[in-house]
This record gives structure tokens, sequence and C-alpha cells, in this order.
């Protein structure tokens, strides 16, 4: 199987714009900041909300906790996709009891993540809302789930893969599409 | 990295690396013990057959809370109440409890290797949760993680056991594994219960026995006790009188140790002989915070073993294995994982 790069759908300029972006959409929908935080989902949600969470503050200094989740334990597909997926450690600082949450993902494509992200969730507590913000929208959704905010919808087909590459994890950033050929 | 073995019947074979890994992956279900909803459905529809030949409280109900709080059901063997009585081999029993299909066997057991010789015939993995004087390797990480979260680190740490360690599975569980972090072990006990070829049981870990308590605990950062079996105290012409002016861990004695010094117990406790309570239930004590990492540990196991062996055969760790041994011979082969 080869992998080929078909075409760069976002530059480090235009993720750091559209975050900025969703902070302030999020800000703006949530009818007061109080109890809102957000929720990273392993591995590239973490940096996307802890971005979002900064660009919040420089919007009349808002201050929101950012909470980190590992879905590993919660997915629907023990050891079909990958056995003995490496846990990566939770780490929500904040009871989530009555929050405002916004769950933060690099890519929506069939739903599954965030289905067992709300189940994660819901073992923490019981939070007042759950929305969620996503940097690209791929379609080909197999759950009734949609994105609040999202940063682009890419038209996809089901052989290609959306490639987020931030610089926290991948030493570069940018958003490529890829193709995978037999 | 990923845990390559498809059984987990002993720490010696381990390498560093591979405790480690074994030690992170604890780690997120320590969180979810602090969760108000522990339940987890990662192993939902998943049997784990728990098979105690040997009595056990602590170690069985850790192993089956694991399997509840990952979801998964459990089958129980206790030895009192089971054919074993009625002169079933242990090779039979694991035969008739694979035949009900689990996905991974729990076993306890008085004979050394016990769990290894069951492992050899089965294609399920086995956990090894105690074999004679062999090894007790779920308690070996428990007691390092417990360490880790309260040292910082499990490395080039002066670590003193103390108690029956010639009789403890635990004790050498512990020396395997954090013998591979630079760990330095003084074993103290009644000489009869720590020979001095005791120090060449893990071959570059320096381990030196000493008869004098206040000796055994100087400059100490874990100080590692074991559970005086009081029916053995007759064994050495010891009474248990003699035992507690001689061994027992009193705060007086403590005071040898490092500063910071940590004092683990597997338990059960005989406060009073070994231990006094004031050191019991004293700070430096980690005796409940090891209950509560054992169930981490513990499902971390099951998560890693069930998780990796559902690839039905592809596992590396099933290729190694033996082909059907000639013990196995005119055994029906179960196959593995026929819920898959």
């Amino acid at each position: 199987m080869r992998i080929v790069e078909k075409a760069q759908l976002m530059s480090a300029a235009e993720i750091d714009r559209t975050l900025q972006r969703l902070a302030h959409e999020i800000v703006e929908k949530s009818g007061g900041t109080k109890h809102l935080a957000l929720i990273g989902i392993v591995r590239r949600g973490v940096p996307l909300a802890q971005r979002i969470a900064q660009a919040m503050r420089g919007i009349d200094g808002v201050d929101v906790p950012v909470g980190i989740l590992d879905i590993t334990l919660y997915r629907d597909d023990l050891s079909k996709v990958a056995p003995q997926a490496v846990l990566r450690s939770s780490n929500v600082p904040f009871g989530v009891d009555n929050m405002d949450l916004v769950l933060v993902d690099d890519v929506l494509y069939t739903g599954r993540t965030i289905r067992a992200a709300m189940n994660g969730i819901f073992d923490l507590g019981r939070p007042k809302r759950v929305r969620l913000c996503v940097l690209i929208d791929r379609g080909h959704r197999e759950m009734p789930i949609e994105a609040q905010y999202t940063g682009r919808n890419v038209q996809t087909s089901d052989t290609e893969i959306i490639e987020v590459r931030l610089r926290e994890i991948d030493k570069e950033e940018r958003v490529m599409l890829v193709d995978r050929l037999e | 990295m990923t845990y390559r073995f498809r059984d987990l019947l002993a720490l010696e074979p381990l390498t560093a690396d591979e405790l480690r890994f074994l030690l992170d992956q604890s780690k997120p279900f320590q969180e979810i013990q602090k969760h108000p909803l522990k339940k987890l459905a990662t192993l939902r529809g998943k049997t784990v057959a728990l098979a105690f030949f040997e009595n056990s409280t602590r170690t069985r109900i850790s192993f089956g809370t694991a399997a509840a709080r990952l979801g998964a059901d459990t089958m129980n063997l206790q030895a009192e109440a089971s054919s074993i009585k009625k002169g079933e081999t242990l090779l039979d029993t694991a035969f008739n409890l694979n035949a009900m299909k689990p996905d991974c066997l729990v076993m306890r057991h008085s004979a050394s290797g016990a769990a290894d010789y069951v492992a050899r015939h089965l294609d399920i993995p086995v956990v090894n949760a105690g074999d004679g004087t062999h090894e007790h390797p779920s308690q070996g990480l428990l007691d390092a993680l417990t360490i880790r979260d309260r040292l910082g680190t499990v490395e080039n740490l002066n670590v003193t056991i103390l108690g029956d360690i010639r009789h403890s599975r635990v004790a050498r569980s512990n020396i395997h594994l954090l013998g591979k972090f630079g760990c330095r072990f003084t074993l103290c006990g009644p000489s009869i219960w720590v020979p001095r070829e005791l120090e060449r049981i893990a071959p570059g870990v320096p381990i030196r026995c000493v008869y004098k308590m206040e000796e055994a605990l100087e400059n100490a950062h874990v100080v590692i006790m074991l559970r005086v079996q009081t029916e053995r105290l007759n064994d050495p012409p010891l009474s248990a009188n003699d035992y507690i002016l001689l061994y027992q861990l009193n705060a007086e004695r403590l005071r040898h140790a490092h500063r910071d010094a940590i004092v683990l117990h597997p338990g059960p406790i005989n406060r009073g002989i070994e231990i006094t309570p004031d050191v019991a239930d004293g700070p430096r004590s980690c005796v409940l915070e090891q209950v509560t990492n054992g169930v981490a540990v513990r499902m971390a196991i099951l998560y890693l073993l069930i998780s990796g062996a559902s690839e039905s055969g592809t596992h590396p760790a099933l290729e190694a294995k033996a082909a059907p041994s000639e013990a196995a011979k005119g055994k029906p082969k179960e196959s593995a994982n026929a819920g898959d």
C-alpha cells in the first residue's frame, strides 16, 4: 500500500486563524463562560484544546480549564483494529458535574471516537451540556453525531485520509489530504 | 511498545523497558479508581477464570474487581469447594475450566511453576497470581507502582525486605523487578528464613543478607515487610516473643531508615507481631495504597493480555509457545478465543 499526498488543506497560519475563530465562536455562543471547560481528545485534540483555551485568554481574559481524555478504553473495536492499543493518561482536573463542556478533536469522521468520549465523560459525572468542536469534518458519519464548531468541512472518499500535523506532536504544522493506493 | 508475552507468569524474564511499560499502562487505571463511576465496558463479553488452588482473599477479590471494572465476567474456582478435593489433577481442572471458554485464566497454586505448567497446555493467556515460593508478579508490579508514586522513582533505591524471605514469592518478584532498575537489597530475618544463597537469586543484583535489624534498616528508602506465618514460627525454634524482640518493625527501629523511607506490606498484617500498629497506620505506611494500586495493576494486566490475545492466533507470543507437548497428548486441544 502506498500513501500519496494529494493536497494541502491548511497551512500553519490557516490552522492558527481557524482556532482563533473557533475560540471566538465558542465564547460567543456559550452565554457565559463561568462553567465552560474544554476536553481535548488524545492525541491531537489535546494541543488543539490548549490552543483554543489560549486564544480565549485573549478574549476578555476568559480563563477556561482544559482536560485531557484518552478514549482507548471506551472504544467499540477492542482488538479489531489495534490489539493492545497503548493507553495514555487522561487528566480532567475539574469536576464535570454541571459543567458546560466542549469536546475538541482534530478530525470528525465516523463519530465513533466522540461516542466513546461521551462514555468517558459520563463516567466522570453529569455535565450540563456537551458540545463538539473539530478542526476538520470529513463526513462519512456512522453515528448520530454532529459538531457545533467546525474549522473546515472537507468532502472525502473513504480511501482518503486527513493528516493533521501539529507542532507539539509532529514537529510540523499543516493539514493534508492523502490517499491510500492498494 | 507492546507486551510481547501471551501470559504473565513471572517478572524475572521481563526487561526494564517492559516492566516500565506495564507500570505506565497501570496509570490510566489508577485514575479510574478515582472516578465516581468505575465500571468500563472495555472487556464486555470476555470472561476471566479465577482459579485459586491455594487460599487467597485479597488477590482473588482484587482480580475479580479488576475484571468487573473492565466489564468482564468471572468464573470462580476455589480449592476447598472443588473437585480437586475429589482427586482431579491440576491439568484436568484447567482443561475443564478452559472448556467453558474463558478468555484468560488467573491462577494461584501452592506449587512453584504450576502456572507455567498450565500455560504450556492452554491456548489462552494465563496470569500467575502466586505459585509456591516462585513469584507473585502482580504483587511485584503493584509494589513498584506504589513506590514510584510515593518516591517519584523506582531507580537506585535501597530496599530492605524483612521476614520469611526463603518462602516468599513476593520477595522474589520484588527483587526481579526492582533489581532491574538498579535497586540494592538488604534481606533480614531469622537466619533459617534468610539463607545466604538468597544473595545469588538474581545475578547482577546487589543483595546482602543481614541478621541485625537496625543494620538492615540503615539508610533504607523502602522497607518491605512480609507476613510472618505464625504457623511457621515453630519451624525455627523461635517464639513469637523472641521474634518481636528481634525483628518487629517499630517506630524506634524505623528511625534507622532514610528520613523519607516508606513501608510496604503485602498483607494480611499481623499487628503486634512483625509490625507495630503505629508504623502500620503511620504516614510512612503504604499498605492501603498497595491495595488500591493492586486493582489498577490487575486491570492493566487483564486489558493487555486479553486485548492482545484477541488477535486470534496471530499474537507473536502464541507462535513462540511450544507446540502441544508430551503431557498434553491425548487431550483435546481447545481452540483459542472461541468467542471471536
